[in-house]
């Protein structure tokens, strides 16, 4: 099941740039949250915070406090362990090319060490199937390559290897934006069925696909999180005027 | 920035103020032929009709495009739903406008007598009513358009005063039967160009703060 995020006063840099600036939010358990804004707004840096990723470059730091479930992920726990709890997919599908379908999915599990092939085969079905790939894939599981499936299915491959591991919390950051409009369609219907089981995080530039997939959605501008609102709100009658003037495309 | 998308919401205002403008000219006209027994006045609203009618439709396809093409949200979304709706009460002005010149001239079959009613004095406030909800609209004013539903009262506390009366002549003087039906039918189409400036108005709120305040007054509600 996935698990709520309290973020307090989180603040992060590259170098000298300060580019999240006191971030506080809270992002409700089982449920799909969005975050919009302009290019260079922080929206990428917040999530990659969620699971600390951000620290993975050398000159970027982070300041404030995650607690993902009852976890204050910067404190209490290792940035594996994190990354087991929080899952990840990127922009552009990333499968390992040279790996089967079957072997990308069982992939993090076999890093941390789990052999039993039954329990292997039951997961990886499992997977492949909360990602809606399973009667695309499953009679070539073993014998075709991650790389020879069709862009929106690396994409699903990407979450089904992310879910196998049973992480609480998915982070995706423009999941379908490199994907043709049907394979989007699928990857949206994905998230709405994957919020029964995870909480979601996906960092959007298609408005029009946060207000369809999200219950929550922030708008975030200069390393500012401006506003934070139930997405029909944000959409529909935002608070604040600079919210009202990206989503309406008045700047941006 | 959407310029282009914004220029295409500019120009959508502009032909729905033409629309307004064509259907208060009907409402005018259709009074002043009232006023005067005049049927050429009668005539031109007749013969505005269809022009309003094309407008319509032209207004909802424009609408509809920007819809699809565009997918407005927020302001730009409320004022394009809003257009639509004030489109389609500007329409129904336009019908209430025909409604009253095909009386006026059904009464000129008949001899001209006082009525216990005063028309000129309801067509001046309906079309006050209709003028300020425009007026609002043009200007993004919620507040103008608030004033505007409190003067809904007024007009249908005139029409009705105008039934009381009409009904109690029809038992006095069965032989005006026919005029004071027509007067009261007249009566009853001024109404309801109040309440659909009324709409106008809450369509107003709705496009510039958000709030939809309709249906508040409503037995119902």
């Amino acid at each position: 099941m996935g698990v709520g995020i309290e973020v307090e006063d989180l603040n992060a840099w590259y170098g000298q740039t300060h580019t999240l600036k006191g971030i506080n939010l809270q992002i409700p358990a089982n449920s799909a949250t969005a975050l919009i804004g302009p290019s260079g707004c922080g929206k990428s840096t917040f999530v990659r915070c969620l699971n600390r990723m951000h620290e993975t470059n050398p000159v970027a730091r982070a300041e404030g406090t995650v607690r993902v479930g009852n976890v204050d992920i910067y404190k209490d726990a290792s940035p594996v362990e994190v990354r087991r709890r929080i899952g990840m997919v990127f922009e552009r599908p990333n499968p390992f090319p040279t790996m089967s379908i079957y072997d990308n999915v069982a992939s993090g599990l076999k890093l941390n060490g789990f052999r039993n092939k039954r329990v292997l085969d039951e997961v990886v079905e499992r997977s492949l199937r909360q990602a809606a790939l399973w009667d695309e894939v499953k009679d070539h599981l073993k014998s075709k390559s991650g790389a020879s499936l069709s862009g929106g299915q690396q994409q699903r491959l990407c979450i089904a290897r992310a879910i196998a591991v049973d992480p609480e919390v998915l982070l995706m950051d423009e999941p379908a934006s490199a994907l043709d409009p049907v394979s989007t369609a699928k990857i949206e219907d994905l998230i709405f069925q994957l919020k029964d089981e995870y909480t979601i995080v996906i960092v959007t530039h298609n408005m029009q696909q946060a207000a369809r997939v999200a219950e929550k959605t922030g708008f975030f501008l200069s390393g500012h999180l401006v506003e934070f609102d139930s997405t029909h709100k944000i959409f529909t009658n935002p608070s604040d005027k600079r919210t009202e003037d990206y989503i309406t495309g008045r700047f941006g | 920035m959407r310029i282009r998308f914004h220029q295409s919401l500019d120009e959508l205002k502009e032909k729905l103020l033409v629309m307004a403008g064509m259907a208060e000219q009907a409402i005018q006209r259709s009074i002043e032929a009232y006023r005067t027994r005049d049927l050429e006045i009668c005539e031109l609203v007749f013969k505005s009709e269809p022009a309003i009618n094309r407008l319509e439709r032209e207004i909802d396809q424009a609408a509809l495009d920007l819809l699809a093409m565009e997918q407005p949200m927020a302001i730009d979304l409320r004022f394009i739903l809003s257009v639509i709706r004030i489109n389609a009460d500007l329409e129904r002005v336009g019908d209430q406008a025909v409604n009253i010149a095909v009386r006026v001239r059904e009464m000129g079959a008949y001899s001209n007598v006082d009525l216990p009613v005063d028309i000129p004095r309801a067509a001046s406030l309906a079309s006050a009513m209709v003028r300020k909800a425009l007026q609002a609209f043009i200007e993004g004013d919620a507040e103008l358009a608030r004033s505007v539903l409190a003067m809904d009262d007024e007009v249908d506390a005139m029409n009705d005063a105008a039934f009381t009366a009409l009904s109690a002549l029809i038992k006095r003087q069965p032989e005006l039967t026919p005029q004071a039906l027509n007067a009261l039918i007249i009566s009853r189409n001024l109404e309801r160009v109040g309440d659909h400036a009324t709409n106008v108005a809450e369509d107003v709120i709705f496009w510039v703060r958000g709030a939809d305040v309709r249906h508040k007054g409503s037995v119902a509600s």
